[in-house]
């Protein structure tokens, strides 16, 4: 089985290096100390087993699963017994294991792996919302009158008390609404809410970093919760 | 006070010296790094970030058969995650041993 590593601690990947070591069936092609820098490596190479920690700061291991659409095989390497039971919910994890790990549980977790089998996920298929009979176009009511704007050019919404502001390519409009009534009316392929205050048009991103995304000129947080799905959107190299 | 030992890593090493070694190196630079952060978190008063800390070098400790001081580490990151401080003195003072320890390897 080819496996990697994704432990923020360098103590830590050399341990597992090490205990795959004494198993043959293994071949550790790859070690990482964070999951971001793991994408595109899976994108590119056939992987059947992750030994994966959960701790680790900005992205966690289960933000990191969440951003797989065919996860391999996993085993959860941490020092909190008290992910257990999160850790039922996905189907690829087949083991967990707690740190220190020794010898004898770490090969009952690679005998499990090696008779688990996992299920193909099904496609995800995104519905998209109905946009507007006349064409990709929405309708604001500003001042009494109803303005057309491209959806297409959209490329933020944010959030302003009772207002919400609609950031296009050539104008910003102020509409009295909430971020919820726009996102029902945007195309959830193009669109994400990626923190409670903004919605972005994923297409107009220039660059991501940390904890923000760059649109235009704006630079938008993005909250925790919301990265994984971030990341899954990005078509990354 | 109990003391840092190497048992953990001889149960894994399979008697590989080489590995030992490479093993304890690792932890003698990784170490001092992940104590600095601690000790500079603690200190602007960010417990939050300071947990992330105890976390990551409560791994450590239990690689160096500390239990005791391991309970003691996850006792004073729960706190911490509280927004409490009780328990400090005592993990700091196992920081020091492990300091000391490390030196001698």
């Amino acid at each position: 089985m080819n496996c990697i590593i994704i432990d923020d601690e360098a103590t830590a990947r050399a341990i597992i290096v090490q205990l795959c070591s004494n198993i043959k069936s293994l071949n550790v092609i790859a070690d990482f100390s964070n999951a971001i820098q793991s994408i595109k490596f899976l994108n590119q190479n056939e992987v059947d087993l992750i030994f994966l920690d959960i701790h680790m700061p900005d992205f966690t291991g289960f933000d990191f699963i969440q951003t797989l659409k065919n996860p391999p095989k996993i085993i959860l390497t941490t020092s909190d017994p008290q992910f257990a039971i999160e850790a039922f919910e996905y189907d690829c994890i087949v083991d967990y294991l707690v740190k220190p790990v020794l010898p004898p549980r770490f090969e009952k977790a690679i005998i499990k792996a090696q008779k688990t089998e996992l299920n193909p996920a099904e496609p995800k298929i995104v519905k998209e919302k109905p946009t507007d009979t006349t064409g990709n176009v929405l309708y604001v009511n500003i001042d009494r009158r109803l303005i057309k704007i491209v959806i297409s050019s959209i490329y933020l919404v944010e959030a302003k008390g009772d207002y919400i502001l609609i950031k296009t390519d050539d104008k910003n409009y102020t509409v009295h609404s909430t971020l919820k009534k726009i996102a029902d009316k945007l195309p959830e392929s193009i669109f994400l809410k990626v923190h409670r205050s903004y919605i972005i048009n994923v297409q107009k991103i220039i660059d991501i970093e940390d904890n923000s995304v760059l649109i235009k000129k704006d630079v938008i947080p993005v909250s925790r919760s919301n990265r994984p799905e971030l990341m899954k959107r990005l078509n990354l190299l | 006070m109990e003391q840092p030992n190497l048992s953990y890593i001889h149960s894994m090493s399979g008697g590989d010296k080489a590995f030992e070694q490479k093993l304890i190196d690792i932890i003698k630079s990784e170490f001092p790094e992940e104590k600095a952060t601690y000790y500079k978190n603690y200190k602007a008063g960010e417990l939050k970030m300071t947990a992330e800390n105890v976390h990551k070098l409560k791994h450590k400790i239990s690689i160096l058969g500390l239990e005791k001081s391991y309970d003691i580490a996850v006792a004073f990151e729960h706190n911490l995650l509280e927004g409490s401080t009780d328990l400090n003195e005592n993990f700091e003072s196992i920081l020091n041993t492990i300091t000391n320890y490390l030196t001698t390897l």
